[in-house]
């Protein structure tokens, strides 16, 4: 029986929905389609060809395809290790590594800066040990570390959730038809891990490519990341227009990497 | 009792598997013990149990999958014992088919070739010929989850056999199919294996279709192995109590063995073939419902004297009971009809009565009858 009334229970949902997500896209749109006098205009939308906006999105690409890379393949042979555990044991180990998800991420990066600072932990370990110090911080390679260990669980979870799901017996049924492990990982897991792949590649790239946080963090002002620059026109130049402009390309290119993942989703074996 | 083992039966003959002392734990609860099995090649070996019993982890022990605590697995004389499954020269059906289900029909069953890197045009007429084998011509296309149960079994029996193993392992494979389909399927076996001469060690707890299907049957129960022999053996001559219930219907009765040949049961005397038991000896009776024979209470021939209880028509017989004067309920079969109420002499043919010793010690009651 559908009565009237729960037609109307999706209200609430939809004025969420609304007021937070659909008015404040629009309200982007609008800044970035126009300038400060309120007239229609492409220029914030082109500003992303100066190199000071160009260089920033390319090098904050770079670095969130190589976290994700780096999540990837970290994350895989562990989740496969996790699902072969016995489920006792497995679940210990696995509530390891969803544990740094309970912790605010900023604190966890905050924690790399200390351990990576000039006079921070480590170098303080190097030079009571009269080696040389090093240059740890402020470097791409700081950016990437940060991102990897903010990111790692959210790559883990989808692939083992899609691991654990595949019957031992289908497997098994590889290694008793000829199959080694390199082929029954080739042919046989990792297609049928590829859902879990693609959500974990999604909830990695999108984050890192928009941080500024992390850049700020361990960027120290000196890696500046497309994020930083969007951060920057609205909190320190008051530019919404070029800060929402630059926003609209960033959400472009987002969106055409999901339209390109999700084409591996849906060929599932198109990946190999 | 010692657990008997097939080695009698073909010690002429090359055994194509043989588990030597076999025992298997899991979490310090033993669930094989000592097994002790041949098989020959080329035949239809059934194992045969209730739920739990083993059967699965002994295939599984053959497939590799499982690594036995103690004893060696011998396949044609070499031992495999430690040789991964995938350098088995066998093939597993699984209780669940296990498809892959990313995967469609025609590169299911190519899986294995493919492997093994034989050429495509060698592949495709494989996949040909396997589904015209198990009635599927025309469905290399089709993805997995388009496929009935049954017709999944039966790619599964494809992918199996496409790549010529000299031993196939079939989990309860028709387990899930409803009875029709399940008659049909055992026949399509029985014929897969005569055309193809491969060797089946199939594992099923239907005791119907254990002894439709094999040519020898080995009766597992608790780990142990109780019986194996023919069908024909397994369902005649029950060498214990356990065999006797599991396989089919039967009247178990106590009885003393007065002399050979002699069998006093419920205080009648009943003539038999077996002899070698000593005199007065207690043991166990299995006497089969279609070897009890009713006749009128006047009849000379009668031995015992009852009145039949209870009666269901099967179908292709009468299923009665029939309450002897000393309170036993008679199981019995038979095509003619007779009333509840009405008085009857029964009467049992010497052969048809199987005669087995009683459990000697309580170990060996405890591997004996489950209610
Ligand atoms: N991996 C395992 N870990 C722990 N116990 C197991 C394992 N595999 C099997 N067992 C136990 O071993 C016993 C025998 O299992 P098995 O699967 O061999 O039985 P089965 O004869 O195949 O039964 P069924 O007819 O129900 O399939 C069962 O009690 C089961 O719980
Ligand atoms: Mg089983």
């Amino acid at each position: 029986m559908k009565s009237k009334g729960t037609r109307y229970l999706a209200l609430p949902y939809i004025v969420w929905m609304c007021g937070f997500i659909v008015i404040p896209l629009l309200l982007v749109l609008y800044y970035g389609l126009t300038d400060r006098s309120g007239t229609f205009t492409f220029d914030n939308v082109r500003k992303i060809m100066l190199a000071e906006n160009f260089r920033p999105l390319y090098l904050a690409m770079g670095l969130s395809a190589v976290s994700t890379l780096l999540c990837f393949l970290i994350a895989f042979p562990l989740a496969l290790i996790l699902r072969s555990r016995k489920v006792g044991k497995g679940s210990f180990v696995a509530f390891l590594f969803i544990l740094p998800m309970w912790m605010n991420s900023l604190l966890r990066i905050l924690a790399w800066q200390t351990l990576l600072e000039r006079k921070g932990v480590i170098n303080g370990i190097l030079s009571s040990l009269h080696l040389p110090e090093q240059h740890l911080i402020n470097t791409p390679a700081a950016i990437v570390l940060g991102m990897v260990y903010d990111f790692l669980p959210f790559m883990i979870l989808p692939i083992y959730n899609t691991l654990i799901k595949i019957d031992d017996n289908t497997i098994n049924a590889a290694y008793d038809l000829g199959a080694g492990f390199r082929e029954t990982l080739l042919r046989i897991i990792l297609p049928l891990s590829v859902p879990g792949i693609v959500s974990g590649v999604t909830m990695v790239f999108v984050p890192t490519l928009t941080t500024f946080a992390i850049s700020n963090m361990l960027g120290g002002g000196k890696v500046f990341l497309i994020g930083n620059v969007i951060e920057q026109e609205f909190m320190l130049n008051s530019n919404w227009n070029l800060g929402s402009g630059l926003s609209l390309i960033l959400m472009v290119f987002i969106i055409m990497s999901m339209a390109l993942l999700s084409r591996y989703d849906n060929g599932e074996d198109a990946i190999l | 009792m010692v657990p008997q083992t097939l080695r009698g039966f073909y010690e002429l003959e090359k055994a194509l598997i043989d588990l030597q002392g076999i025992t298997k734990s899991f979490d310090g609860e033993v669930i094989l013990d000592d097994l002790n099995l041949s098989i020959l090649e080329n035949s239809f070996v059934t194992l045969l149990g209730p739920s739990g019993c083993g059967k699965t982890t002994t295939l599984r022990i053959i497939g590799g999958f499982e690594k036995p605590d103690k004893g060696r697995v011998f396949f044609e004389g070499k031992d495999i014992t430690n040789v991964p499954p995938n350098k088995r020269q066998l093939n597993t059906v699984f209780q669940k088919y296990a498809l892959f289900p990313h995967m469609n029909i025609a590169d299911n069953i190519a899986f294995g070739l493919r492997i093994k890197k034989k050429p495509e045009n060698y592949i495709r007429d494989k996949i040909k010929y396997a589904l015209k084998l198990v009635n599927l011509d025309g469905y290399e296309n089709r993805s997995v989850e388009s496929l009935s149960g049954g017709q999944q079994q039966r790619i599964a029996i494809a992918r199996a056999i496409v790549n010529e193993p000299r031993l196939l392992l079939l989990d309860e494979p028709l387990g899930a199919l409803d009875l029709k389909l399940r008659q049909e399927m055992q026949y399509e076996l029985i014929r897969l294996k005569n055309e193809l001469g491969i060797t089946f060690i199939y594992v099923t707890h239907d005791q119907e279709e254990a002894l439709t299907m094999s040519d020898y049957v080995v009766v597992m129960n608790q780990g142990y192995i109780q019986q194996a022999g023919t069908p024909e053996q397994i369902y005649n001559e029950p060498e214990n109590a356990f065999v006797a219930d599991f396989i089919g219907d039967s009247n178990i009765v106590p009885g003393v063995m007065l002399k050979d040949r002699l069998v006093r049961i419920f205080g009648a005397d009943f003539h038999c073939v077996d002899s070698g038991f000593g005199e007065n000896k207690p043991v166990d009776v299995v006497i089969r419902p279609e070897d009890v024979e009713i006749l009128p209470p006047d009849d000379p021939k009668g031995i015992l004297h009852g009145r039949m209880s209870h009666i269901i028509f099967k179908g292709e017989m009468y299923e009665m009971e029939c309450t002897s004067s000393d309170g036993f309920e008679w199981l019995i079969h038979s095509t003619e009809m007779h009333e509840p109420g009405k008085e009857v002499a029964l009467y049992v043919k010497p052969s048809n009565i199987q005669i087995m010793n009683k459990p000697a010690s309580e170990d060996e009651e405890a591997i004996g009858v489950e209610e």
